[in-house]
């Protein structure tokens, strides 16, 4: 992190460009911390939606017209652009999904079938989303193959002791998420991968909660596959990125059959496409993956140091100030986090809380979060998470706290 | 009393309160009210699925009357259930399942209806229904 930056993170001005942030909710002004759940989207990524459909649109590779060929080259564009935003090699490692699920149930899917043996070994972490622990079930379970789990601390961070007497030479694939989505863990990914790499297991990592948080460089990583969603990094719903190694997505075969994924068919045989086709049946979501790269630069417009460097300090600020509320019980204290700040309040249950705080504008997310295992880990009924984005201010942390009290007090 | 005016009483004395804050206090004023259910039956059966918070839900039927009791670990939860208690026990398979479900918009706890996982206003209707169904079929039909 810098001590000074060269340009001053203007919050309000941001703020303009939302505008799903100028309106009330109750009568009041909205107060968004759900952004883990999903980002708010800024005018350039909504107009970008509507000119595509009002413009450009038509399907792609498959036309000879002006509209396809201009269509296509947007997209491919697009592509290379969500390359170098990764900073992977070739955009042939690039693959467009409808989001993080998807990519990692066409890794747990491709991966699989190629891979993966009975007996053989997968290793997921106690802190992942049900997105990174469901398809690696699935895919155990019909390979007769055995998912182990790396257990974390009570601060919230991975036991890598334990992730080390876990991986051995039945170990294929490592899944982890590289910012946790309950308790905000920023996990030693670089680590992991290299002593992953060192055993010859590959690594996916679950990138959802990372990609508009910190700089992600797939090469300096060294990942096998990455995956990340459009609509985290206030980019439209149903798209996303599964990054792959090309030497590896060439080994794997297909996940869905049909038009696009095909070089040639025949009711005897039918060829596959070359990457990244090989993997994007059907039509895309064309206007997704435009807003997709129309968010990612009005995402790097914005200074990324500062901006990051700005989010930090929200995150430290909230921290403090929420400090001071009676009965606090914070969930997720690792050295390294960002972005999340998940927390109940002893004898009142995160329903109650997230009901009343709700009344006052205030949008947070209750429940499990798609993460049943940490709320057994902590004994808990549910979490309160507040999620930052680059829009929130110091006022709006000063509100949710003040909610919290109120709440506290009435539920008591 | 029939249920449609227990329903007309409540709307009547939701209609009295001047904002969320009031409505939500009445509302966890009415969970401490409420007929607890024996320990014994809070178990994963009597447990409603569908919602954020933990309730338990047992149902007994005499003499052509079904009486509700529940608990939850959640206040307003809690107090919803209690509320829905209030208005269907004591009264038989019949009118319960026939009972309409608009006073819950009257009483402006449309946003509890809403099909998300969180809240369980629908499933606790349901379940009370189903029980009146069960107990409709097992105590007041007769075999042909």
């Amino acid at each position: 992190m810098l001590d000074t930056t060269t340009v001053k993170f203007d919050v309000n001005k941001i703020r303009q460009d939302f505008p799903i942030l100028q309106r009330e909710i109750y009568n009041k002004p909205l107060v968004y911390f759900d952004n883990a759940a999903t980002t708010q989207k800024p005018s350039a990524v909504i107009n970008k939606l509507k000119s595509y459909y009002d413009l450009e649109n038509c399907n792609i590779h498959r036309g000879v017209h002006f509209l396809s060929q201009q269509a296509t080259e947007a997209y491919e564009d697009a592509r290379e652009y969500v390359r170098s935003f990764i900073k992977a090699r070739s955009s042939s490692e690039i693959i467009f999904t409808r989001g993080t699920t998807e990519s990692i149930n066409l890794v747990a899917s491709s991966f699989g079938k190629r891979f993966v043996q009975a007996d053989d070994e997968i290793l997921i972490t106690y802190m992942e989303h049900h997105s990174n622990i469901v398809p690696w079930q699935m895919m155990c379970e019909e390979k007769g193959a055995v998912l182990k789990v790396i257990p974390i601390h009570d601060n919230g961070e991975l036991d890598i002791e334990a992730f080390g007497n876990l991986l051995n030479k039945k170990t294929k694939l490592v899944a982890l998420t590289h910012v946790s989505n309950a308790l905000g863990t920023i996990n030693p990914v670089a680590e992991i991968i290299q002593k992953s790499h060192q055993a010859g297991t590959y690594v996916l990592i679950d990138g959802a909660q990372a990609i508009a948080h910190l700089e992600v460089d797939v090469q300096d990583l060294d990942c096998d596959f990455y995956c990340f969603s459009g609509h985290k990094v206030y980019a439209p719903m149903g798209i996303g990125v599964l990054y792959g190694k090309e030497g590896l997505l060439d080994k794997l075969p297909p996940y869905q059959g049909g038009g696009e994924m095909i070089a040639q068919v025949t009711f005897d045989k039918t060829t596959y496409n070359e990457l990244p086709f090989k993997f994007e049946a059907g039509t895309p979501n064309v206007a997704g993956v435009l807003g997709l790269k129309t968010a990612l630069e009005y995402f790097k417009e914005q200074e990324l140091e500062s901006l990051f460097t700005y989010e930090d300090e929200l995150l430290d600020y909230a921290t403090d100030e929420l400090k001071q509320v009676d009965g606090i019980r914070f969930l997720g204290q690792a050295k390294n986090k960002t972005a999340v700040v998940s927390f109940i309040i002893d004898g009142i249950h995160p329903f109650d809380m997230g009901t009343i705080i709700d009344k006052y504008g205030i949008a947070v997310r209750t429940g499990h979060l798609c993460a049943q295992p940490l709320t057994e880990f902590y004994g808990i009924p549910g979490f309160i998470r507040m999620s930052l984005a680059m829009y929130n201010t110091t006022g709006e942390v000063d509100r949710l706290v003040k909610s919290v009290i109120s709440a506290r007090d009435m539920l008591s | 009393m029939t249920i449609k005016d227990k329903e007309t009483t409540l709307i009547a004395s939701f209609e009295n309160f001047d904002d969320w804050l009031e409505k939500y206090n009445f509302i966890i004023d009415m969970g401490k009210d409420l007929t607890m259910i024996d320990p014994k039956f809070k178990t994963k059966q009597n447990l409603i699925t569908g919602c954020q918070s933990s309730v338990w839900l047992h149902a007994d039927y005499n003499d052509g009357k079904i009486t509700f009791t529940a608990d939850s670990d959640a206040v307003i939860t809690k107090g919803i259930v209690n509320l829905l208690i209030g208005l269907f026990s004591g009264h038989g398979p019949d009118e319960i399942i026939s009972a309409d479900m608009g006073f819950i918009d009257k009483i402006g706890l449309k946003e509890h209806l809403s099909p998300t996982r969180s809240n369980g206003l629908m499933s606790m209707i349901k379940q009370m229904k189903l029980y009146a169904l069960a107990f409709k079929t097992k105590y007041e039909q007769k075999e042909g």
